[in-house]
């Protein structure tokens, strides 16, 4: 079948759906979603309308990426526009059927916006203050179509590039293509990706293959997973255009088996793909053939690394290989030549391609073109996923896009690139958020994590969480990375035990630069950046765990205490009766105070105190009793 | 259908490559990797036992005990620590008696955590039995489990 004919189909299947006269209903059902409850609103929703007799297309789509407001549902009735709603539960969605089918008399409570037209008193669903200021390209497709339907993403122009790719275009110019809008690998490291293509194309021999790295392990980053689950064909159509490019006829997408949902998307779009003839033999008639496999990764943070990852796919231990070595564009996976790109560069080609490299690098700053997806989490007002150009500031994402922090409280740090980054304080949230710009400051674009920390988060514990996270996931084999990461772990764990000492501080510094040249790979090197940050910018939370034996955030267990306020304090009894170390005294009518020599400093009795007393509170350092 | 590890080994060819899957699939059908599966797996894929484990050992997913019924996973991803999970996990190990990890020897429950499970503007959440329980607090930790009792 040629595109052409394919294109026709898709167009014709997506407008009876969306033109056609039943209404259709759209709810966000990717992995953010499901676990906020999409699937069983999904279900109410679909009993509501056989209940009530309407015929309805539901439709599951991936993640529009605003995780503060799922599940999200958006409504189309023919002929009138679409309508979104936030934080629909089950008995809500209830009530959506009646009003928008029955009554027709569309809510505009918990009303996000609206698409495809003006709907009265509903603002446009793209003026919403956290989508304005985005450019959306990676994203474009998510929370938008089924990501389970070929033909949704082939009616929104997709695959247009594979066929220009390959029947009109020869590999050498889809590459100069890619060379010329100046994309970066958005894996994290930022190396050119034409450069990337070219040395792969240009090295010796036949059996070349081509991988995503979808093996995502940064705790608190979920890009690449929503983009799999919400426009998975847009990462395949890059890896097939990659394919042909640099004369690759195998390809392997190396995704966490902690993604189910992902890998379902995926194993169902490469099914489609094959059956239109875009994945297999000779694709669209020219004589390029390719294939893909999934490989699921059994979970090892380090695999992220590209030597480790080919490892771990030939079935290994993925330990990185040492420097020097071939790069893995010329000796890669069984020793042929690879081709490793992230998700969402994967996921940028189709653009490169369809509307040219100027196009493209016509957003971003000089060194750093197109866009950046983050994962916007933490204390921050409006969770989610979002895109903006390179270059806008941290102070433009994290108070325009995610509305600033949760709860009105102060802003103390932003982190950027997972456990290989770093925090960087309120005097650097004007600084361009690029390559370049993150690296001079310490820290790492990465792959794509944002993590929000207030007034109440303590850097010193931020640094310990990471570092105890890297320190479980060293491979071992290089002893700077598997002992210095352990002997770090120590020193900040007696630091937030109250058992520092004052050379602690210099010690780490030590330490951490000696992981950093002395490491054998890029995960041994990136260790002690979150400690290097939270000490350069943040050095006197160290001070004050050390000298004043104080967690001035008030998070650190064994440099806190709770007491409880006489003066608030009703002598309820509830928080005596649930305090698990029996060391609240008082009684019915006598007023309630904890004996610090048995507090275990649990915060069971903060939890329970009803919010109408507010009668515990936590203070920084230790209280001796009866304080 | 009933799936015993001579299916699985069915579908495979015999190589190295193929062990991490294999044992992926195993563990789906014991809940564990029994070490009797594991050097079947090494004879199958002709490669040495202390090979497999070893592979199997190097990745999170792997377990070499059997799971209990109901599974309790704390997030411990970015957005949830800095939320308070700290004090849920402790909670949890509280009410359970084991640490992550272990199984409680009545095979009821095990604790694990889990590394970031996607709903952070829950934070800090738990999944029990794949359902998420979000926005923990110590609190509602004690409650959860008196329910489940």
């Amino acid at each position: 079948m040629n595109f052409a004919k394919i294109k026709q189909e898709a167009q014709e299947k997506v407008d009876a759906l969306l033109y056609g006269k039943n209404p259709v209903v759209f709810v966000g059902t990717a992995t953010c979603g499901r676990s906020a409850g999409a699937v069983d609103t999904l279900e109410a929703i679909g009993r509501e309308l056989r209940s009530r007799g309407i015929s309805a297309e539901i439709v599951g789509t991936g993640c529009l990426g605003l995780c503060y407001a799922e599940p999200v549902v958006g409504i189309a009735r023919p002929g009138s526009p679409t309508i979104w709603y936030g934080n629909v539960s089950p008995e809500r969605a209830v009530e959506l059927v009646e009003g928008c089918f029955v009554k027709g008399n569309p809510l505009t409570e918990d009303v996000l916006g609206s698409t495809e037209g003006e709907a009265e008193g509903v603002p446009h669903l793209l003026d919403l203050p956290m989508l304005k200021p985005q450019v959306r390209r990676v994203l474009w497709n998510c929370g938008v179509i089924s990501p389970t339907s070929i033909e949704h993403y082939i009616a929104r122009g997709g695959y247009e590039a594979l066929r220009r790719a390959v029947l009109e275009m020869r590999p050498e110019e889809v590459i100069e293509e890619v060379k010329r809008s100046g994309l970066r690998g958005l894996g994290g490291a930022g190396f050119p990706t034409g450069r990337k293509w070219e040395a792969c194309r240009r090295a010796p021999g036949n059996e070349k293959y081509v991988i995503c790295n979808a093996d995502e392990g940064d705790p608190g980053a979920f890009q690449d997973r929503s983009v799999l689950e919400g426009d998975p064909h847009s990462v395949l159509e890059g890896m097939i255009i990659a394919g042909y490019a640099v004369g690759a006829r195998r390809g392997f997408i190396y995704v966490r088996a902690e993604y189910p949902l992902a890998i379902e998307c995926l194993e169902i779009a490469i099914s489609q793909a094959r059956e239109k003839g875009l994945i297999g033999e000779n694709i669209l008639g020219s004589n390029f053939s390719f294939d893909l496999d999934i490989f699921q990764g059994a979970g090892a943070f380090v695999c992220g690394e590209s030597t480790a990852l080919t490892l771990s796919i030939e079935g290994n231990r993925g330990m990185p290989k040492p420097l020097p070595r071939p790069r893995t564009t010329e000796v890669g996976l069984w020793d042929k030549p690879t081709l490793l790109n992230n998700v969402k560069t994967f996921a940028n080609i189709r653009w490169i391609i369809t509307k040219g490299a100027d196009w493209f690098a016509s957003v971003g700053t000089e060194k750093s073109k197109g866009t950046a997806v983050f994962s916007l989490t933490g204390k921050i007002a409006n969770c989610g996923l979002i895109e903006v150009p390179m270059g806008v500031t941290l102070r433009e994402i994290i108070f325009d896009i995610g509305g600033g922090i949760l709860g009105g409280r102060g802003f103390k740090a932003v982190q950027t690139g997972g456990p290989s980054g770093g925090c960087l304080p309120a005097s650097l949230l004007d600084i361009p958020v690029d390559f370049d710009s993150l690296t001079t400051a310490g820290s790492i674009m990465g792959s794509g994590g944002m993590v929000v920390a207030d007034e109440d988060t303590c850097m010193v514990d931020l640094a310990r969480y990471f570092l105890d996270f890297s320190e479980k996931e060293s491979c071992g084999q290089c002893s700077l990375c598997r002992l210095g990461s352990s002997h770090m772990l120590q020193v900040l764990k007696s630091i937030t035990e109250g058992k520092g000492r004052i050379e602690d501080i210099d010690f780490l510094i030590e330490v951490g630069e000696a992981l950093r040249t002395g490491s054998i790979c890029g995960l041994g090197q990136t260790v002690p950046n979150p400690v290097l940050t939270t000490i350069r910018y943040f050095r006197d939370e160290y001070e004050a765990h050390i000298y004043e034996k104080k967690c001035p955030a008030r998070v650190c267990r064994e440099l806190i205490s709770y007491r409880i306020v006489p003066d608030k304090c009703k002598a309820c009894m509830i928080c005596l009766r649930e305090c698990p170390a029996e060391a609240i005294q008082g009684g019915k009518r006598e007023v309630h105070a904890i004996r610090q020599d048995k507090c275990i400093r649990c915060g069971v009795c903060l939890s329970v105190c009803p919010p109408r007393f507010s009668a515990v509170e936590c203070v920084p350092g230790r209280l001796a009793n009866g304080g | 259908m009933e799936y015993s590890l001579t299916e699985i080994l069915s579908d495979y060819r015999g190589r190295q490559e193929e062990v991490i899957p294999i044992l992926q699939k195993v563990q789906a059908l014991y809940g564990y990797l029994p070490e009797e599966a594991m050097n079947k797996v090494a004879e199958f894929c002709h490669v040495s036992q202390s090979k497999v484990f070893g592979v199997a050992s190097f990745y999170a997913q792997f377990r070499f005990v059997p799971v209990g019924r109901t599974r309790i996973s704390v997030c411990r991803g970015t957005a949830c620590h800095v939320r308070g999970a700290p004090q849920i996990l402790a909670e949890v190990k509280r009410q359970l008696k084991i640490e992550e990890g272990e199984t409680t020897p009545d095979l009821e429950y095990s604790l694990e955590t889990v590394a970031c499970i996607g709903c952070c503007a829950l934070a800090p959440c738990l999944v029990v039995n794949g359902k998420v329980e979000s926005k923990m607090t110590p609190k509602k930790v004690i409650e959860l489990f008196s329910r489940e009792a």
